[in-house]
């Protein structure tokens, strides 16, 4: 019998991989249920050692308005996986009891609140950019906008900087 | 269950190389552990990866990075400083623990 030193196990953190991955997300959506979806897999890319963008654009404004980003809301209207009758959803005060409710459930699983959620992302040395164009459109300065947003720029801009990125739409 | 020799002991570890063992875990090889992956431990690390061992020792799963930085003590980016790249796992590593299996 031959005694043989067992190889080192080691995990590979792919730190010595020269290919830089990067992710760009564009977050259209002002909904407190599709606010997260984006953030979350920004999270994970960033904590992967992924360069990230997020543009943020049309309604996904309100995720990075300084009004309005501690604000979003949900509705069951149109949504049926709800598995709620429609009719429920127009109900008064149904938005923002199904609003509470998800809060709720997402406070319960650890995760923050959107300004807080954005604020661990730049920390993480994530990129946030807003759309020029909803910008012009809704008449919001970079005043109006979250810190953390690094600048107003066009679409233009925003595909040269995320050359050779994977990219998601939400 | 794969059994490795990490300065000069068998130590039990998952296909990858993650600790499977709470107990085989000791400072001393937080530091060869470290080692193996590039990072030189400091006190500074030292305390992320304590909080790591006592907070998988009353959780009983392995923290996130949100958790770590929400209750450490030790901020997101002093993290990212400190376990470059891919602080969660990296950190879960030196503390002998299995990757976090949480989201965020």
């Amino acid at each position: 019998m031959t005694t043989q030193a067992a190889p080192a196990i080691v995990p590979n953190f792919g730190d010595d991989e020269t290919t830089g991955r990067k992710l760009a997300i564009i977050c259209s959506k002002g909904t407190l249920d599709m606010a997260y979806p984006g953030l979350v897999l920004a999270n994970a890319a960033l904590g992967e050692g992924v360069e990230t963008h997020l543009f943020f654009t049309f309604w996904g404004f309100d995720m990075i308005t300084k009004s309005r980003m501690a604000n979003l809301k949900f509705t069951p209207l149109g949504n049926t996986a709800t598995h709620l009758p429609q009719g429920v959803g127009g109900l008064p005060g149904m938005t923002a009891l199904a609003t509470h409710q998800m809060r709720k459930q997402i406070a319960d699983v650890g995760v923050p609140e959107v300004p807080e959620f954005l604020e661990q992302i730049v920390a993480s040395g994530g990129h946030l950019w807003a759309c020029r164009m909803s910008a012009d459109m809704m008449h919001v300065t970079k005043d109006d906008l979250y810190d953390g947003v690094e600048d107003i720029i066009n679409a233009a801009d925003f595909i040269e900087k995320t050359d050779g990125a994977q990219l998601l739409f939400i | 269950m794969p059994v490795t020799s990490i300065a000069g002991r068998d130590i039990h570890v998952d296909a990858e190389g993650f600790l499977t063992s709470y107990d085989e875990w000791t400072p001393e090889l937080a530091e060869q552990l470290a080692a193996q992956i590039g990072i030189d431990l400091t006190d500074a690390h030292r305390k992320v990866v304590a909080f790591l061992r006592d907070d998988y020792a009353t959780q009983g799963e392995t923290a996130t990075l949100r958790r770590v930085s929400t209750l450490s003590g030790v901020g997101t980016k002093e993290l990212f400083t400190l376990f470059p790249k891919k602080p969660a796992k990296k950190m879960a590593y030196i503390a002998g623990l299995p990757k976090p299996h949480g989201c965020v």
